[in-house]
């Protein structure tokens, strides 16, 4: 049965309409979730706030048990969903670039954007610095081209790469998440707390 | 009565706002087939910012001319529709909590200005690395993971792993 659009259970013409309810939706749980706050996203890098920890593992895994049912059940067909593609380096590069500019700025795309919603001035500046770095990417594109095209392995999925079972592996990660959850409260028990 | 020190903002419940998070992600997948996204909108607008200065440059461009099309603006994109919808829906949120307002959210040991540049120079990093990667924690990471990804769940690995790494330079910022 879905995806729907793909599938054309719903027309094409809808895909702009349905993209601003899902991005509504989308930017109200960020903010709600205190996403469009820098100094609570960077509690998880020091211990004194584990909201995003929380947050991005809870949606991940709901997702993942989420869409195996469905794919179970026969709703969806799981292999006809995008599955991002692997780059091994530049999804490692790119990563741990990323990582420092989170730590450094303290928003990703994402909640930077709905921090710009409520009048964060420090988003905007986060938002124009993205842009700038999307522009120096690609001016300089032959330098980083063999490395965004470089070492592609497919669109891949643990199950191809790992050759694990599916239901396996999300119970798995899904008690790992659970240890991890209680084991943040514990960190922040004892981290010195930080008002903001 | 010892007045209790509390935050000036109270957020939902993380495992609430996760829960109805990955039940979103469940929908768009449902609906559309792939997942949620941001940095990609940025992409739509940097690609139409070059096109309109210098059309051809963008054509020229071996980066710019993937996303370039004589009859389809880059704009009239389902991830530019979905980025319009986050600023409305954090808008709604932030104006029902009162948070709206024009503030720069920074920790009291630094200045202002400190904190602008930091999140300037951090969204360079971020933009430059989003596109090596092909996504940023939204359609790489938390997407990529929703179906088992290698690429999502090794991005994010990156992400968080190099952000603890660097978390001790950066401490004045933020503790």
């Amino acid at each position: 049965m879905g995806p729907l659009i793909p599938n054309e259970l719903i027309s094409f013409e809808w895909s702009s309409i349905i993209a601003i309810i899902i991005g509504i939706c989308f930017g109200f749980i960020l903010e709600a979730s205190g996403f469009s706050s820098s100094r609570k996203l960077a509690g998880v890098f020091y211990g004194y706030d584990f909201a995003v920890l929380k947050v991005f593992f809870t949606a991940a895994i709901v997702s993942l048990i989420g869409l195996l049912y469905m794919d179970y059940l026969g709703y969806v067909d799981m292999s006809s969903l995008y599955v991002h593609p692997t780059y091994l380096w530049g999804a490692i590069i790119g990563g741990a670039i990323m990582g420092i500019g989170f730590v450094a700025g303290g928003f990703c795309p994402g909640t930077s954007l709905s921090a710009v919603a409520i009048g964060k001035i420090d988003a905007i500046f986060n938002v124009l610095g993205i842009m700038v770095g999307i522009f120096i990417f690609s001016e300089l594109y032959p330098l980083f081209e063999p490395i965004y095209n470089g070492y592609f392995q497919g669109n891949l999925t643990l199950i191809d790469s790992l050759g694990v079972n599916p239901y396996w592996f999300v119970f798995i990660l899904t008690v790992g998440a659970i240890v991890i959850f209680a084991a943040s409260d514990m960190i922040r028990k004892r981290v010195k707390k930080v008002f903001y | 009565m010892k007045e209790k020190k509390q935050n000036r903002h109270v957020y939902w419940n993380p495992y609430f706002g996760g829960f109805l998070l990955g039940i979103l992600i469940i929908v768009t997948f449902f609906i559309t087939g792939r997942g949620l996204g941001a940095s990609g909108a940025m992409k739509s607008s940097v690609v139409t910012i070059v096109d309109d200065v210098s059309h051809e440059h963008a054509e020229q461009s071996a980066y710019y001319s993937k996303f370039v099309n004589s009859d389809k603006s880059p704009m009239k994109n389902w991830i530019v529709f979905e980025t319009l919808g986050v600023l409305i829906g954090a808008f709604i949120s932030g104006a029902l909590a009162g948070r709206i307002g024009w503030r720069v959210q920074h920790s009291p040991k630094i200045t202002r200005r400190r904190r602008l540049i930091f999140a300037f120079s951090g969204g360079i990093l971020f933009g430059i690395g989003a596109q090596i990667a092909r996504g940023c924690t939204s359609g790489a990471a938390l997407s990529g993971m929703a179906v088992l990804s290698t690429g999502g769940f090794i991005t994010m690995l990156a992400i968080f792993g190099t952000a603890y790494l660097f978390a001790y330079f950066f401490r004045k910022n933020w503790i």
